[in-house]
């Protein structure tokens, strides 16, 4: 018994994974965000960096050299490592950005699906208003009042970015919820959390798990804007701070390419990576979209 | 004592359009160890009358009037969370279309296993063995329990969808349209499935049909469901062969009989009302053949014909003669 059912899930298995073998987008997204997460990992631990040790006169802004391998900014701090502490925070608030959003456009879209009327109304047009009020104002006047650290970065955009999922999970809540299934699950005597947990979630999470590579992606240039802004973390560099130091000091007119072309393109290749990740999944797991 | 007692049931639907009185004032009540079969067109009442009974109804639907006793529990007064602890271990379903009755991307063992584990302080596994041993019960190869919905066919499911209402050795099993969209071979198999069952396990049955043919051998009791009300009620042989209602007439013209002379199946003519204007007095009257003047201002009531058999005629039998 166990064997059949063991033979049906690796070919299962084997099929998604010759799908994903075959699929140019995800092996290279897939590349892309392995050699990241690597970086970002063990980078720190051979290259340590520290934002508040300075350098001198003679080290501000050199171009890359054997010491320095990308160069130093215009306080004298090696951008290399910087890089690599900033893939840690960037991506780290990617994902627990993501994780904060998934939960709530998640439990709020199969409440509001489920439930109906009044909370139905009620949730919905709380969603109405974080997706139609501007981003990025909104964000700006809360991390200024809350203040400007990782955390308060990380449930800022948490908080701000869950409206198109719950929309999404909704809808397909509604379409789940008249399944005759469900209708068996209440004869059995289940509550409602039972239902929504244990039937309603399996079939709307193929949805959410799409949804929540995009969302990570959206997630990390959000940060890099709130960073690039100067709302970031000065003790935490990211990416999008290195971006903001580099603006702000002229790098870019000054000739430092050194300073401002690394950030930006890891940040253009960790969403390129997500992106194509996100689009290569739904490829592969949704047949209407399967190429033969 | 009578395992299920309905007692003058009314569940209406409350739509924007107006009150639809889809079970009007539906009396009827069932030994231990029985099977009942409700049968009428789509649309008369059954399924309504079936989900009354677990309160599974939609939003819309309430139960304006009546009572529900199973034993001597009163259904009908219970609250939300009481009721759910009823739902199942005494009353269960097998739904009609199988095949969407269940969660497709669960295991069906797991489904089984569900409702045992929601009812009964037992751990997993246990749960999951209870599961095997109801697969060998309803003839499905134990083995295959760690499937999904879409690795069985439309038989096996539906044999699966009964072994899940038997989870919690019910004392009542409710059986809606458990054939529907099953081939004819199919069709026997799970209804002989059904009949054994109930007798080993001795637990009551409705089977709810709109397909008067497959009741006989499987049925003690029919009632046949006409516009929300129940025309007429009797054992087998009386609904059978000495019904007194000229619906139940037509329901048994409406298919070829063996043990009758050749003819032609004869189709009803019309449909059934709109149950939020229905008609007056005796709701069939516009469409039988023997309606009468009175049959449009007076609604029949209950006509007894002796041995549990009544029906709601005025000229009860006229085809007849």
């Amino acid at each position: 018994m166990s064997s059949i059912d063991g033979v049906m899930r690796r070919k299962k298995l084997k099929r998604f994974w010759n799908g994903f073998k075959n699929n140019r987008m995800a092996t290279t997204g897939a590349v892309i965000l392995v050699f990241f997460s690597v970086a970002a990992v063990i980078g720190p631990v051979l290259f340590p960096y520290n934002p508040m040790e300075f350098g001198t006169v003679e080290t501000i802004l050199q171009p890359p050299s054997t010491t320095y391998y990308l160069g130093t900014d215009n306080l004298g701090r090696d951008i290399f490592r910087n890089l690599l502490s900033g893939a840690r925070i960037s991506l780290m608030v990617g994902i627990l950005a993501t994780l904060i959003s998934m939960f709530l456009g998640t439990s709020i879209g199969i409440m509001s699906g489920y439930f109906g009327k009044t909370i139905d109304s009620v949730l919905m047009r709380v969603t109405d208003f974080f997706l139609v009020i501007p981003w990025l104002p909104l964000v700006l006047v809360l991390v200024a009042i809350l203040g400007s650290s990782v955390w308060i970065i990380i449930l800022v955009i948490g908080l701000t970015s869950w409206a198109g999922t719950a929309r999404v999970v909704r809808s397909q809540t509604l379409s789940v919820k008249e399944r005759p299934f469900i209708e068996r699950a209440r004869a059995i005597g289940a509550d409602h959390s039972t239902i929504m947990m244990h039937h309603i979630l399996p079939n709307v999470f193929p949805l959410v798990f799409a949804n929540t590579i995009l969302v990570t992606a959206v997630a990390i240039i959000s940060e890099t804007t709130l960073s690039f802004l100067g709302l970031g973390d000065p003790t935490r560099p990211s990416w999008g701070m290195m971006l903001h130091y580099a603006f702000q000091s002229g790098a870019a007119s000054s000739g430092a390419y050194w300073f401002f072309l690394p950030p930006g393109l890891c940040v253009v290749l960790v969403v390129l990576g997500f992106t194509f990740l996100g689009y290569a999944f739904d490829e592969i797991l949704n047949p209407k979209l399967r190429r033969r | 004592m009578k395992l299920l007692r309905v007692e003058n049931l009314k569940t209406y639907f409350h739509i924007s359009e107006g009150i639809v009185k889809a079970v009007d004032d539906v009396s009827f009540s069932l030994d231990d160890g029985q099977c009942l079969g409700l049968v009428g067109e789509s649309g008369c009442g059954k399924t309504t009358t079936a989900l009354s009974i677990n309160r599974l109804l939609p939003p819309e639907g309430i139960i304006e009037g009546g009572e529900i006793y199973l034993e001597s529990v009163k259904l009908t007064v219970l609250s939300d969370v009481e009721i759910r602890k009823h739902r199942w271990k005494d009353v269960s379903m097998v739904f009609q279309g199988a095949m969407n009755a269940m969660n497709p991307v669960m295991k069906i063992g797991e489904q089984i296993a569900e409702a045992v584990v929601w009812h009964q302080q037992v751990t997993h596994q246990q749960a999951w063995n209870r599961a095997k041993e109801l697969f060998e019960l309803v003839e499905l190869e134990p083995g295959r329990i760690g499937g999904y919905p879409h690795e069985f066919s439309g038989g096996m499911k539906q044999r699966a969808m009964i072994a899940m209402a038997l989870a919690c050795d019910p004392k009542l099993v409710i059986g809606d349209e458990p054939t529907t969209a099953l081939d004819v071979m199919v069709q026997a198999q799970i209804l002989n499935l059904l009949d054994r069952l109930r007798k080993t396990l001795k637990m009551g049955l409705i089977i709810i049909t709109h397909d008067l043919s497959i009741l006989g051998e499987t049925c003690d009791r029919i009632a046949v469901m006409y516009a929300g009300k129940i025309v007429e009620i009797g054992s087998t042989e009386d609904v059978y062969d000495r019904h007194m209602h000229p619906y139940t007439h037509r329901l048994l013209m409406g298919f070829p009989n063996i043990h009758r002379p050749k003819l032609m199946p004869e189709p009803i003519p019309g449909s059934p009302p709109d149950l939020i204007r229905p008609p007056s007095g005796c709701r069939f009257h516009p469409r039988c053949d023997y309606a009468q003047e009175i049959c449009q201002e007076q609604e029949p009531g209950m006509t007894t014909a002796g041995n549990g058999h009544s029906y709601a005629c005025h000229f009860g039998g006229a085809f007849n003669g």
